[in-house]
């Protein structure tokens, strides 16, 4: 594309059907404990 | 929903329910706020700036990125809610304890959520024992989640560090027979950081929190002892050593700014200059009567701070002397789930914070709220039902301030501390917090677009 580069392009839906099995850290616990930032936690299964 | 926004010379957007990110062009940018109208509409509108055959062109490429599903895209998270309840399970599960080891600390940081160490109520250390049952219900609340998580937190845990090894290794001992993985954190202030503590941690804890705030005199300003001396000199060589040890990773700096300095870049470079690779400086959550809470009218200049901050941060790395700083580090492609995206941190549920005596309440920023007590590891493994609910029930469809924000996907609702400390509710998140959240969101999908560009 001309106008558009796309940095990125997850597929949310398809995200779902493998999504919740709680092993993940909690937020909280990582490094801030005032504020929530979940975006940068890792997912166990990857 | 899209959120499109101009940073350093870059038009982002991002495709909200998708999660798409795009770096685009002057001409695109100008059409996204008319895909509404006809395609001629849209030429005529932008006559003045761009001929007929660029806007046709840009547009083409936009209806091709929406039929993709990557602009524009549909909102399917409510229908799926609907569908499968609001994603409690009939036994709350517990996977992670914030213990608080000490209610006590050698310090008097003026703005310490927890009254300077004591959370309001008496000055008492946790005991071994009280901390083993904490485990004990850890295991036993835990179900078939293998990974849990352990923060020794205070007022100052080193001031009971005794005990924290007895819990540690009692945690290690039932994990062989309970098929648990636990993980250990200390946050600590670093004044009592000796070697036997850093040998202890580096064998045994996944991540360390070492709190300072940046230069010495923002640092001493509001980090104290209890006879008013400053701690920078004393705490920077032993944090220093500390990260040192555990090569640069696996730790944080955590430091806090508040309206005393509301030009925080500096501290978060002068950590970086120090040589620290992992840092995590954030906004004070604080009364409206203290004199440094943050306000409305701080917000243009913080917003300034985080974008010069971003650029200077994405410079550093492109030169390889970059640093981790906690709220840019935003992972496009492995990050956490749909799911986790929808309910945030687990606090009241997921999490909970244990006191010396052994009371449970949602997170360590609700002890010493008698309302919120939801039991006690040392009477057996029930908690209060009506809480855990109330808390679980939460996600960013339940909250109407978070349902219609770009950056739902990103911080999954706030801190319900926050929300409720604020608006007195668990479901209307602290709007300066929010606004923080946005701007650093914005700063760290600039930083990913234009790593992406190299």
């Amino acid at each position: 594309m001309k106008h558009i580069k796309t940095i990125n392009a997850p597929a949310a839906k398809k995200d779902l059907k493998n999504s919740g099995c709680g092993e993940c850290q909690t937020s909280c616990q990582s490094a801030c404990k005032t504020s929530c930032t979940v975006a940068n936690q890792k997912c166990e299964k990857r | 929903m899209i959120h499109k926004f101009k940073m350093h010379g870059s038009n982002i957007v991002l495709d909200v329910n998708s999660g798409a990110v795009h770096m685009v062009d002057d001409i695109a940018y100008d059409i996204l706020d008319h895909m509404d109208n006809s395609d001629e509409e849209i030429v005529n509108g932008l006559s003045g700036k761009y001929s007929r055959s660029e806007v046709m062109e840009t547009l083409a490429e936009l209806k091709q990125l929406k039929a993709e599903g990557q602009l524009f895209s549909e909102d399917f998270m409510e229908e799926y809610l609907a569908e499968h309840g609001p994603l409690s399970h009939s036994q709350p599960i517990v996977k992670a304890l914030c213990l608080h080891i000490a209610h006590d600390c050698n310090l008097r940081c003026r703005y310490c959520f927890a009254s300077t160490g004591d959370f309001g109520t008496q000055r008492t250390l946790m005991t071994a024992e009280t901390g083993k049952r904490a485990i004990d219900f850890l295991i036993e609340r835990s179900g078939t989640r293998r990974n849990l998580e352990v923060d020794f937190f205070g007022g100052e845990p080193l001031l009971n560090f005794e005990a924290v090894k007895e819990i540690v290794l009692y945690a290690l001992e039932r994990q062989k027979v309970s098929n648990k993985n636990f993980r250990f954190t200390i946050t600590t202030n670093a004044v009592l950081l000796n070697e036997d503590h850093k040998k202890f941690i580096n064998e045994y804890m996944d991540n360390v929190v070492l709190s300072i705030d940046g230069r010495p005199e923002v640092n001493d300003r509001m980090r104290f002892r209890a006879d008013g001396r400053g701690t920078y000199e004393d705490i920077l060589p032993k944090i220093m050593d500390m990260a040192e040890s555990r090569e640069q990773d696996n730790y944080y700096v955590r430091g806090t700014f508040t309206r005393e300095n509301l030009d925080f870049s500096k501290d978060v470079l002068h950590l970086a200059d120090l040589g620290f690779k992992q840092v995590s400086v954030e906004p004070v959550v604080a009364a409206k009567d203290t004199g440094y809470d943050l306000r409305e009218e701080d917000l243009p200049g913080l917003f300034r701070e985080y974008e010069e901050l971003v650029y200077e941060y994405v410079k550093r790395h492109r030169e390889s002397d970059g640093f981790n700083f906690f709220h840019f580090m935003l992972d496009l492609e492995q990050g956490p789930c749909l799911i986790k995206k929808l309910k945030g941190c687990g606090s009241g549920h997921e999490y909970l914070a244990v006191t010396p005596e052994g009371d449970l309440y949602p997170c360590h920023q609700f002890v010493g709220m008698e309302g919120f007590k939801m039991g006690n590891v040392n009477h057996g493994t029930d908690i209060s039902v009506s809480i855990s609910e109330m808390f679980e029930k939460q996600n960013i469809y339940t909250k109407p301030d978070c349902k219609k924000c770009w950056a739902k996907f990103f911080c999954s609702g706030g801190c319900a501390a926050n929300a409720w400390q604020f608006n007195n509710c668990l479901d209307k998140p602290y709007e300066i917090g929010c606004e923080l959240e946005r701007k650093r969101v914005e700063c760290a999908l600039w930083a990913k677009a234009v790593e992406a560009c190299e």
